[in-house]
């Protein structure tokens, strides 16, 4: 009965739930706010994992054997995922040389800033913010558009947009449909996806600490204050539900990179 | 409540629009990773993956190497052990053979010298026969002479009728000794 009430209790004014801008925590240095810059946690946290990334790995291949101690094996490990499941899978033997040390960057960046979500006292992944995922698909962006130009000339456009093919009375059609999918769709969609999964699995975070906090600390029956451990418990199964999402997402974000990169190498294939 | 003023300070709850300076940062961070990926990171996995599929392949290469030599050698051993058992069947052929022929030459040799040994000891037995007759003949005349002188009384001391007497005495005797051959 008491798990019924609790629509009611928070209608009485009691609990107010968590907005999106509790994800944006007051700047470090408040006496910079005047200039609007939000250097926050955030702004931190992008810095530390490119610092941490470098760091890591610099040191893990700083006397590199042919047979891999640990840590030697772990950073190997990340590479080889990065140069040769994402890599040479998507844009073949004889395209993806170059872009490796691309891809892994995307890869470790976007993965650690996620996982810096699932750490404690970190605890939020920096890709919840749009700011950073529009930056680094914009960079994406720019990059397969810039490849498919430099490799095609100008023609590149005309690949991209005018499918082979297709009967010419289709194309007035066809064309502005691939115009809108591939240069305004497809970057809104590579950041969008990656924000708004690292928002969401923030936000039910921020929603359970907060809830299980108004549950424990400022109701006075015990029942409710059970039902805070509980949702403290449930908390936990998303935690690790999160955790999955978190890898996943850097994975299908390094390997959309990679066919977007493909697709502009061999526009004229297709 | 601190949720209240965080919302107070913070611009905007659209989580769509982005702080410009988050955009500038991540992009900024995001260069200067990728800077070092590629300038220190990537090089040296590169470098060690390389090395490794060599060290794998050069191995893989020294042990056919070592595999293929080891199998020469040994033809080369059969070959050899080959060549002796035919130079032993040879050399035992040989001796053989050379074996029958000394015991041939042996058996000649033998053959000769028992054959010389014989007719050495025929001469010497047949000399020995004539010396023999010929001592005989004279001790038998003498013996002959004496007892005849004996019986008959008379000094038989005229050399030329003795000898006379004993050449007819022998006649006779061969005379005899022919008859009775003859008979």
């Amino acid at each position: 009965m008491t798990a019924f009430a609790l629509p009611m209790a928070s209608n009485d004014g009691g609990f107010v739930p968590p907005t999106i801008s509790d994800t944006h925590l007051p700047d470090v240095l408040p006496w910079m706010t005047e200039y609007g810059t939000g250097l926050g946690k955030q702004m931190i946290m992008v810095i530390l994992s490119v610092v941490l990334i470098a760091w890591f790995f610099k040191a893990a291949i700083r006397n590199p054997k042919l047979v891999p101690g640990r840590v030697q094996f772990f950073a190997e490990g990340f590479y080889s995922f990065a140069r040769n499941t994402v890599g040479r899978d998507i844009m073949g033997e004889k395209n993806f040389r170059p872009w490796v040390p691309l891809l892994f960057s995307v890869f470790l960046f976007v993965l650690l800033n996620n996982i810096f979500g699932a750490i404690p006292f970190l605890q939020m992944p920096s890709f919840s913010h749009a700011g950073s995922a529009y930056a680094i698909a914009l960079i994406i962006y720019f990059t397969w558009i810039g490849v498919g130009v430099q490799k095609h000339g100008i023609r590149y456009f005309k690949l991209a947009v005018v499918p082979t093919g297709v009967p010419g009375w289709i194309l007035p059609l066809l064309v502005p449909l691939e115009i809108i999918s591939n240069f305004i769709v497809r970057p809104l969609t590579h950041s969008l996806r990656l924000m708004a999964t690292m928002l969401a699995g923030h936000m039910i975070v921020v929603l359970a600490g907060s809830g299980a906090q108004y549950l424990i600390m400022e109701q006075d029956s015990i029942l409710l204050n059970a039902t805070g451990v509980g949702v403290i418990a449930g908390s936990v199964a998303m935690y690790f539900l999160e955790l999955l999402i978190m890898v996943l997402q850097a994975f299908v974000f390094t390997l959309l990179t990679a066919i977007y990169i493909q697709g502009s190498l061999e526009a004229d294939a297709h | 409540m601190v949720t209240a003023a965080v919302i107070l300070a913070s611009e905007g709850a659209n989580p769509l629009l982005p702080n410009w300076w988050e955009v500038l940062v991540t992009a900024v961070a995001f260069a200067v990773l990728l800077f070092v990926v590629k300038k220190f990171i990537a090089p040296t996995f590169e470098k060690t993956y390389t090395d490794r599929v060599e060290a794998i392949e050069g191995g893989i290469e020294k042990a056919e190497e070592a595999q293929a030599e080891a199998n020469a050698l040994l033809e080369q051993y059969k070959a050899q052990l080959m060549d002796a058992r035919t130079e032993a069947n040879s050399i035992r052929e040989t001796a053989r053979s050379e074996g029958a022929q000394i015991l041939a030459d042996l058996k000649a040799k033998a053959a000769e010298e028992s054959a010389r040994i014989t007719a050495q000891a025929q001469v010497q037995i047949e000399a020995e026969r004539v010396a023999a007759v010929n001592s005989l003949r004279s001790e038998v005349g003498t013996l002959a002479t004496s007892l005849a002188s004996k019986i008959v009384g008379e000094a038989l001391n005229d050399d030329a009728r003795s000898n006379r007497v004993v050449e007819r005495f022998l006649a006779d005797l061969e005379n005899q000794s022919n008859a009775g051959v003859s008979k």
